[in-house]
């Protein structure tokens, strides 16, 4: 519910506005804030309180503007605790500028009958993008093979070494929700055979399916992470599940670092036990473990899978349809949880 | 084992499999490693390399007539002086779709036969196309050297350009064309094409212009055979239709693309991006072009594959020893 007054304060603080509409904090901008502008999110049913303008110390910025602020923007960067949630008692909706929710206390927030909304699938077509874009790079060398051209090794060297081919692949893909589901699509018309492990089995869909990641992995060519990360996920893809992917295997991670041992992954690639990895995303961004460096068989990314204009521009939009929905008492656009 | 019923050239003996042994195939240059091996167990086989790959040199050596077969690619065919140097030619077996290095009329007027390897090599050039597209448009390989060097830690990386629904053209909607098309569906692209004629089968826009096809997509993609009529087909006025933020894949033949205005259009920004696996003069590729981040560039990589190129080869000997033992070519041109 909406309040329409706002508390007066007289701590001379910048953001102070003397205008009716409803706060919504946000701690850091996320990025799509910072690359889109602040312009496109500009609403006459809310109001952005942001903290990184205040010069006071945070603590006493949420406690001065505790009574008006009602919702959440927030982001990888900028955690929503419990901690932060029990400053904040008119809190109603967290938003997140990201499908990943796992640096939302979703728990604290049930509790709470908080509301969280994510990007819902605007991330989905991206994401898969770029997860058979690092899947064809890997397998067919494109990276290494540019680099190669490049260097001019292909005058004095001669051919470069064959890649692999596409077809008849048996993809596992780790999770089959938004992003997974496009994944598997595309790799359907390439001629791969798509298999998956998640949560709970979908029975519309005709994919073999596994309980385990380990049974997946035995049977995959290769494996394409794209699950949440969450206390079930972190580490889940072990040395266990390294040796039953194999020498020829070859893996492909668009969804967090800390669901893959990456120190593990490292060795295995290193070692020869693995074949090669995509990676978008890892343990502790921007720091990549130089091993990698050397290596040809990796392909590695910025964390930039889902960072497209199109993209952003849509999760505005889904950002702003899911603040004016709340501040309307309309239906949340993209509920994790509606309470 | 003996082959009865007519034969078409007089020349031809029936051959048992002991006997193929002794029938001379020159091989143009080294193309895999496999394929030299099946020639060398299966046939007598001569290098064209040992002898700095010069028909000269080699008849210096070796007696013309003893070739009856040659085995070339994309590097080096068959052309009139390497057909007129062998009386005894009867078949040239490609390893390549592509024949732009055949003197296919020369052949036709010597009656000799041509193979090549057509369908074992769409998927792989179709996977290369895309993976192409999304190298270039997701900046996927400029990302990639970006963390190398270290570059992350300072500052993140830019934006990309989406993939997925983007209007795509294709230039020749063969067997590679149509591949390519099927996996850029998928992706939610709609997807036009360029042909010599309109394929009824195909549900996809047809264009009789080139212009017309190249003004109306984002990503255009050449898939064509070369031949005298589309060689330099990309030249600058479509280049130009395509446009700053077009992006042009090529994975056809070097010769499809005016190079020279293909440069100079990346350099002035007049394109706004290209994936590239072949070349006019291979293996040179146009310096200006090492230094650019909207460029993806290959080394003729398209149906380098392990499975993919011992296919190919299967191909080259399964047609070499249907020839000679009278039986139907598996995949002839001529």
């Amino acid at each position: 519910m909406a309040d329409q007054e706002e508390e007066q304060d007289n701590t001379g603080d910048q953001n102070h506005k003397p205008q009716d509409l409803p706060q919504v904090l946000v701690l850091k901008p996320p990025p799509v804030l910072s690359v889109i502008g602040e312009e496109s999110f500009l609403s006459n049913k809310y109001q952005f309180l942001k903290a990184w303008e205040s010069p006071l110390p945070l603590h006493q910025f949420l406690t001065a503007h505790a009574g008006s602020i009602q919702a959440i923007l927030c982001s990888g960067a900028a955690p929503v605790t419990d901690d932060l949630l029990q400053l904040l008692p008119s809190v109603r909706l967290v938003v997140t500028a990201s499908a990943g929710t796992n640096h939302i206390d979703l728990e604290a927030c049930h509790r709470r009958g908080i509301s969280v909304t994510n990007a819902g699938n605007v991330f989905s077509d991206d994401g898969a993008d770029a997860a058979v874009g690092l899947l064809i790079d890997v397998l067919r060398k494109i990276t290494a093979s540019d680099r190669y051209v490049r260097q001019g090794l292909w005058v004095s060297e001669g051919d470069y070494p064959l890649g692999s081919k596409l077809r008849g692949k048996r993809v596992g893909t780790v999770g089959l929700g938004g992003i997974g589901l496009e994944i598997a699509k595309r790799l359907e018309a390439f001629g791969c055979n798509v298999l998956y492990t998640s949560r709970k089995k979908k029975t519309f869909l005709s994919y073999p399916f596994y309980s385990y990641v380990c049974q997946l992995s035995a049977h995959s060519d290769a494996l394409i992470i794209c699950c949440a990360l969450t206390d079930q996920t972190r580490h889940m893809i072990d040395k266990d599940v390294f040796s039953a992917l194999g020498k020829e295997g070859v893996i492909v991670n668009v969804g967090r670092g800390a669901i893959v041992d990456e120190k593990e992954m490292v060795r295995c690639l290193v070692h020869g036990e693995i074949a090669g990895a995509g990676l978008d995303v890892f343990e502790n961004e921007p720091d990549v473990p130089k091993e990698l460096f050397e290596l040809d068989n990796v392909v590695l990314s910025p964390h930039r899978a889902v960072f497209t204009p199109e993209s952003f521009m849509a999760l505005c939009e889904l950002v702003v349809g899911n603040l004016e929905a709340f501040f309307s008492n309309k239906p949340l656009l993209s509920p994790v949880m509606d309470v | 084992m003996n082959q009865t019923g007519k034969e078409k050239n007089p020349n031809l003996k029936k051959i048992s499999g002991i006997k193929m042994k002794s029938i001379g195939v020159l091989m143009t240059c080294p193309m895999h490693k496999y394929l030299e091996q099946q020639l060398e167990t299966h046939f007598n086989l001569f290098k064209l390399w040992h002898c700095n790959s010069s028909i000269t040199e080699f008849l210096k050596t070796h007696q013309g007539n003893t070739i009856r077969a040659v085995v070339g690619d994309t590097n080096i065919g068959a052309d009139a002086e390497l057909i007129a140097s062998f009386p005894n030619l009867e078949i040239v077996a490609s390893y390549s779709v592509g024949l732009d290095k055949i003197d296919l009329r020369k052949c036709e007027e010597k009656g000799i036969r041509v193979a090549n390897t057509p369908d074992v090599l769409t998927d792989d050039v179709a996977d290369l196309a895309i993976g192409l597209i999304l190298g270039v448009l997701r900046r996927i390989c400029a990302s990639d050297e970006y963390v190398r060097i270290g570059k992350w830690k300072d500052a993140d990386f830019g934006l990309a350009t989406k993939f997925s629904g983007k209007s795509v053209g294709i230039v020749g909607l063969g067997r590679i064309g149509t591949a390519i098309a099927k996996r850029a569906e998928a992706f939610g692209c709609s997807i036009s094409y360029f042909s010599r004629s309109q394929k009824p089968f195909a549900n996809y826009k047809f264009y009789s212009n080139i212009i017309d096809l190249a003004t109306s997509c984002q990503i255009l993609i050449v898939a064509c055979a070369l031949t005298e009529e589309t060689r330099h087909i990309i030249n600058r006025e479509v280049i130009d239709a395509l446009g700053p933020k077009g992006i042009l894949i090529n994975i056809g033949r070097g010769a499809h693309v005016d190079e020279t205005e293909l440069v100079s259009a990346l350099l002035e920004g007049r394109l706004g991006g290209a994936g590239l696996d072949v070349y006019e003069n291979e293996p040179e590729v146009p310096e200006e072009l090492l230094g650019l981040g909207n460029v993806v560039l290959q080394p003729h990589v398209g149906s380098d594959t392990v499975e993919t190129s011992d296919a190919m080869a299967d191909l080259v000997i399964s047609n070499l020893k249907a020839h000679f033992s009278n039986k139907p070519l598996l995949t002839p041109v001529i």
